[in-house]
């Protein structure tokens, strides 16, 4: 520790102003930091300061999403030789062929990410932000397994210069980066996003099947799949989504640390229930979706995680408490629509969390704006007296 | 006649070294300062120079902006330098002090029986005015105006900060007189907010509008509490006056000397016993702290860890403090210090620490930044610490952007930078809050006035 800080003093002076590499000061600072929180002390307003800052919040995002992607990684490998008969494998032999099937996804996401946040920090001159942090991850989990790498590595370059830092950069996009990478990818490279031929690795090949829960569905078919299996996340589908018990594994820690927002979660439950209920109680003979019981709506596809890990962005969310109810219901209403009626996409909610983030704004003036209404009519009530 | 007034939202952040109720006086200080930037946006117009004798209670400059505000020397003595920074700006006006002073005389006066044209003069002409401030802004009030309420806290619950139940024990005459002259200031009520779980003098105090307050800080902040009662509108103006000032106005026309003595509470962490000091108004730093603080590198704070302004032993005690804190200086590297649920030695509202299953641990803060400034990345975690009807964060990026119109839709005119303390602790994206709005309330004084 003390050997490290030594050499990181020593080279130090290098990368500050007048130093031989001053332009990359922000890359030296972003790996110092991320080593050693600073030394910097308050310098005006309140002299102390809460322990919480950005690396800590997000890197507690990243831990929240460990045992969906722990989960993921097992599941890649159970869906694969589940569908091979006679095949045997230990736990542990799943869990080590699918890491070694996702590790390359989340090591091209971050360096790609990464790359490209430190270049826009050097060239900025601004200090590297920490979103990526749970941005890169995020990315691979949201993916086909089987997704090419280089379109991962376009997709990635559009959501982070596209989604991002045209907008100014961590904490001034619109969208979530994750999710434009998504729809990035979904709209350029269909035929590797969608379909029941992507969700689970090698599917095609040896008659193996990689359809979702929700592609079954939206072709009219019965789903064999038990609701346990459902909740547990013994079926196919992207990386981080199929398990339910490990997203609301996360979930808690995200509630119970005060990170995201459980007036977007529990509204966006909320939403997506009565918008099922709906649907169950007008039914449908030509279209099954109707019909499917609206409480196993939250249990596939990628609701789920959608709501615990994406609508829940601060960022892109409505920021005001009121305004949380609002953007959380109605994604959860718009995901279950889109689910059910849309006959392009089989699950709506990357689509109702993107429309969403474009309204969070409009949601947010209209709440503020009964706020300052409010401060109006108290002003005019006392010109009037 | 009592109101209670209960707040729910707020962080109390406890702090190691609170000030033990007992008191002492400091040795009397051979130099006292009188600092203009003591008081938010006054320009001062000398009216001493060098080698000039000043009595306790003489005038020593007057505000640019309204000849009328005087400030008046606490002691009496002999001018013996004048600081100057960039520009000629003064810094501060030096006075030698006499062995004892000699106080000019004001006359001794009973305020039930004075008309309100000559409490006013009698208040300006004593540098009393000074102790008046007004919102919106959080400036010494303009006598040209009439307030529509004047408000007074003396319920403290800012870290380390000093009771007012005992700062001002023994001075239950003076703090009454007081009352009943600035009740004659406003054609509304004169409103006193106390600790509503303590029972003290405060509650026999007569002409006021007690209210009972029981909360978090920032309950004890006067703006939460009219922000409670009587909330500020566009043009609104309210007082507002520390309770140890209080008791000086008092005393001001109770004995016609001006009163500069006052009470501090000197605590924090790294002072050796915390306590109470009697000092007089303008003091050194150093006189007051000197051989009762910690080895260990320090900070010097005159006023509270949130709010308060960072001295050194030359300095002389802020104006309107009344608490020296005194904190380890946190200039010291933390390897992998990010690391969640690590650390626990540090207060977090978040709960990315365990320090919360300690609810009553005092802390040993030190001045570290725990971080980097970022955008603004969290929501929702700011309306947790401002118990007042705002938008915080829109509020602050409104200010920001010097959005004039914004800032006066959403509220600017209701905070002051003190109701903005516990977000500068609390955010994640460490956001200079207090630093925001006393800009943006600056920039509301320069357009509309």
């Amino acid at each position: 520790m003390n050997f490290l800080r030594k050499q990181l003093d020593k080279i130090k002076p290098h990368f500050e102003k007048g130093g031989k590499y001053e332009k990359l000061g922000p890359a030296y600072g972003g790996i110092e930091t991320f080593l050693f929180v600073p030394n910097h002390t308050t310098k005006k307003g309140a002299h102390i300061r809460d322990g919480v800052d950005l690396k800590r919040v997000m890197i507690t995002v990243v831990i929240a999403l460990l045992p969906a992607l722990f989960f993921g990684m097992w599941n890649i490998g159970d869906q694969h030789f589940s569908q091979i008969p006679g095949s045997d494998m230990s736990f542990m032999t799943l869990f080590v062929y699918g890491a070694l099937k996702m590790l390359p996804m989340i090591i091209v996401s971050y360096g790609v990410g990464l790359g490209i946040e430190f270049a826009y920090a050097i060239f900025r001159g601004h200090d590297v932000n920490e979103g990526y942090l749970v941005t890169g991850l995020l990315i691979p989990m949201i993916m086909p397994i089987d997704f090419p790498l280089w379109m991962l590595t376009i997709s990635v370059i559009f959501a982070v210069i596209i989604g991002k830092e045209a907008f100014g950069g961590t904490g001034m996009n619109i969208l979530n980066p994750a999710l434009v990478a998504r729809a990035f990818a979904l709209f350029s490279y269909t035929g590797f996003m969608s379909g029941d031929q992507v969700w689970v690795t090698d599917a095609g090949v040896d008659g193996l099947s990689g359809e979702t829960i929700l592609g079954t569905l939206a072709l009219g078919k019965e789903t064999s799949t038990s609701v346990f299996d459902m909740f547990m996340g013994y079926m196919p589908g992207s990386v981080g989504e199929t398990s339910v018990l490990m997203i609301l594994i996360g979930a808690a820690i995200l509630l119970f640390t005060g990170i995201a927002s459980w007036r977007i979660m529990i509204s966006s439950v909320i939403g997506a229930s009565l918008v099922g209920l709906m649907f169950n109680a007008i039914g449908s003979d030509t279209n099954d979706l109707f019909n499917f019981p609206w409480w196993q709506h939250l249990l596939i596809g990628g609701f789920a995680f959608g709501m615990v890990f994406m609508a829940t962005d601060p960022v892109s969310a409505a920021q005001t408490n009121k305004g949380k109810w609002i953007y959380g219901f109605l994604i959860g209403v718009f995901a279950i629509l889109i689910r059910v009626v849309n006959p392009t996409l089989p699950e709506g909610v990357m689509m109702a969390i993107l429309l969403m983030n474009v309204f969070a704004p409009t949601i947010d003036h209209y709440v503020i704006q009964s706020n300052v209404k409010r401060r109006q009519k108290r002003l005019i009530k006392l010109q009037k007296a | 006649m009592s109101t209670d007034i209960s707040i729910k939202k707020g962080l109390n952040i406890k702090l190691k070294g609170r000030a033990e109720q007992k008191l002492s006086t400091v040795n009397r200080s051979k130099t006292f300062a009188i600092n203009p930037s003591h008081f938010h946006g006054i320009i001062p117009k000398l009216l001493v120079k060098i080698g000039d004798k000043v009595q306790a209670g003489d005038p020593v400059f007057y505000a640019k902006q309204n000849e009328q505000i005087k400030f008046t020397s606490p002691v009496s003595g002999e001018i013996s330098e004048i600081v100057r920074g960039a520009k000629r700006k003064i810094l501060s006006v030096k006075i030698k002090a006499d062995k004892s002073d000699v106080f000019k005389d004001f006359g001794v006066k009973t305020p039930s029986k004075m008309a309100t044209p000559q409490i006013k003069e009698l208040l300006l002409e004593s540098g009393c005015w000074a102790l008046i401030k007004q919102r919106p802004y959080d400036i010494i009030a303009n006598p040209d105006d009439i307030p529509k309420s004047i408000f007074i806290s003396a319920y403290a619950t800012a870290p380390l900060a000093a009771s007012h139940a005992f700062t001002l024990s023994g001075k239950e005459k003076e703090f009454q007189a007081g009352i009943d002259a600035l009740s004659k200031l406003t054609d509304g009520k004169v409103h006193l907010s106390v600790d509503g779980n303590l029972a003290s003098f405060f509650d026999d105090v007569s002409g006021v509008t007690i209210h009972k307050v029981t909360g978090k800080h920032p309950a004890g902040n006067v703006g939460v509490q009219i922000s409670k009662v009587d909330p500020i509108n566009a043009g609104d103006r309210i007082w507002v006056v520390n309770p140890q000032d209080v008791a000086a106005i008092g005393a001001l026309f109770l004995t016609g000397k001006v009163e500069s003595d006052r009470i501090v509470a000197l605590a924090g962490s790294q002072v050796q016993t915390p306590q109470y000091y009697k000092i007089t108004q303008g003091s050194q730093i150093s006189d007051i702290v000197n051989g009762k603080l910690n080895a260990t590198k320090s900070r010097i704070i005159s006023g509270n860890p949130l709010t308060g302004t960072a001295v050194n032993g030359k300095d002389s005690i802020g104006f309107y403090d009344d608490v020296i804190s005194v904190l380890p200086e946190g200039d010291h590297y933390t390897f992998f210090g990010w690391v969640p649920f690590i650390g626990n030695n540090k207060l977090s509202m978040s709960r990315t620490f365990f320090s919360w299953l300690t609810p009553n641990k005092e802390y040993d803060l030190d001045t570290n930044f725990n971080g980097e400034g970022r955008a603004f990345v969290m929501t929702g975690e700011m309306e947790k610490v401002l118990p007042i009807d705002v938008y915080p964060m829109q509020l602050l990026k409104a200010a920001m952007i010097d959005d004039i119109e914004k800032m006066e839709n959403l509220g600017i005119y209701e905070v002051a930078p003190e109701d903005f303390a516990l977000i500068d602790f609390i955010s994640t994206s460490k956001i200079e809050a207090q630093d925001i709005i006393r800009k943006g309330l600056d920039l509301m004084i320069k357009e509309v006035g």
